[in-house]
């Protein structure tokens, strides 16, 4: 990892506590592209999975709240689309 | 769209002032409303139909506005005057009905950010509809609850939009970030209530606004006229802010479930794309406005923690309430010896 910079980051990432990272252009909006299979997030903030049980791999889709975080009772977090 | 049918004396007076040209005649709307509104003792003005259709019109002259009626009535001191002894109540009764709730919520670990994501896994009221439409609910049933839905979705997000001005640094630019999403990133097609109208089409109702007023129910009215009181009103923005947040933090898993329920019965891809968009777009806008808005808010002491919790718990309780309403209508029109819809958390 190189030394930070006094330049302003084109790009922010915002580490969610038991959530997602945020991926934020600051200088204008663009597409956040994952080579490894193309897919495409067009939004002004993306989220991506940091659990590792999305089933929209490799966006979040909120399944890290199904996993059993503090002192919620457990509940099966299959990760996928369990209903 | 057009007046609804009065639902009630107050509507039915308030509807008989609208249909008339605004030329500044003083009226007596207010004075009126408010012996009748004393009068709704015995029930709350959260499921008095009457008094939210009534609310709901009159903040619907600050939305969409009513063909049949001139634009001059939204600022019109008798309109005014009869909104505020309408809120009164209203405002009361919310903040009645989330005191414990919110009790419990200003005694959770952490910053407001965390608060709202515990409440949002611990509050438990109301029956799990969206795990019944995965599950169990019939097409006429998913019609039912989009219909309801149509009431809100059809102008989704725009009460927040209200609310930009009212903010100041981090918060409002986060914002408007979550606006921008929500209205497709400025493309034509994709604003979230444009996706919600196709849903409609695609499940054969009728996507015109406001098309459903007729059958909406009072916790459906409560639900679109508490967002509405908060964004319209500068004082509550805290509540704004918090009631967005709470709803963002409950979409997410909800909404995949709703995707796969109108899959189910067969309702197919185009009228569950509004669902699958919200998947992976609250999983974003829930940090975005627990952490970045409501939590810089709190931060920069321009709120308190608590107006911010009261909106989200406020959110909670009226969609277990929104939920009751449509589930218990369904069981009542059931034979009865039909299983009813098994309570769980709310979604």
């Amino acid at each position: 990892m190189s030394a930070p910079t006094d330049r302003e980051p084109a790009v922010e990432v915002v580490l969610c506590p038991d959530g997602p990272a945020l991926v934020r252009s600051k200088v204008s909006p663009v597409d956040v592209v994952i080579p490894t299979d193309g897919s495409a997030s067009t939004r002004p903030v993306s989220a991506l999975c940091r659990c590792g049980r999305t089933g929209r791999d490799p966006w979040c889709d909120g399944t890290h709240k199904l996993a059993g975080r503090r002192r919620r009772p457990a509940e099966p977090a299959t990760g996928k689309d369990e209903t | 769209m057009h007046l609804p049918a009065a639902r009630g004396p107050l509507s039915a007076r308030l509807i008989h002032l609208l249909r008339r040209d605004q030329d500044g005649e003083s009226g007596r709307l207010a004075h009126e409303a408010e012996s009748e509104v004393a009068e709704e003792e015995h029930s709350s003005p959260l499921t008095d139909i009457d008094h939210q259709l009534s609310l709901w019109i009159i903040y619907e002259l600050s939305f969409h506005g009513f063909d049949d009626v001139d634009d001059q009535w939204e600022w019109a001191p008798e309109v005014a005057g009869l909104r505020a002894v309408l809120e009164a109540p209203f405002e009361a009764a919310l903040r009645e009905s989330a005191a414990d709730w919110l009790a419990r919520a200003r005694a959770y670990d952490g910053d407001v950010a965390e608060q709202i994501f515990t409440l949002t896994e611990e509050f438990d009221e109301g029956p799990d509809l969206s795990r019944f439409i995965r599950r169990e609910a019939t097409p006429e049933q998913v019609r039912d609850f989009l219909r309801q839905r149509s009431i809100y979705h059809l102008k989704e997000s725009d009460p927040h939009t209200f609310v930009i001005p009212r903010l100041t640094g981090p918060a409002k630019a986060h914002l408007v970030e979550l606006q921008y999403d929500e209205y497709g990133g400025g493309r034509v097609g994709h604003l979230h209530h444009e996706l919600f109208a196709a849903t409609m089409r695609a499940c054969g109702l009728d996507d015109t606004y406001g098309a459903y007023v007729d059958k909406a129910d009072a916790a459906t009215l409560a639900s679109s006229n508490a967002m509405s009181l908060f964004c319209l009103h500068r004082r509550l923005r805290g509540a704004a802010m918090g009631h967005l947040a709470a709803f963002e933090a409950t979409s997410s898993i909800p909404c995949r479930r709703i995707a796969a329920g109108l899959r189910r019965v067969g309702f197919g891809d185009e009228a569950a794309r509004y669902y699958d968009e919200h998947v992976e777009a609250d999983a974003v806008h829930e940090q975005l406005a627990a952490r970045e808005i409501c939590g810089t808010l709190v931060e920069s002491g321009d709120v308190d923690a608590s107006e911010i919790l009261f909106g989200a718990v406020t959110c909670l309780a009226l969609d277990a309430r929104q939920s009751e309403a449509l589930t218990g209508g369904w069981e009542q029109a059931a034979e009865p010896d039909s299983e009813a819809v098994p309570a769980g958390a709310a979604s």
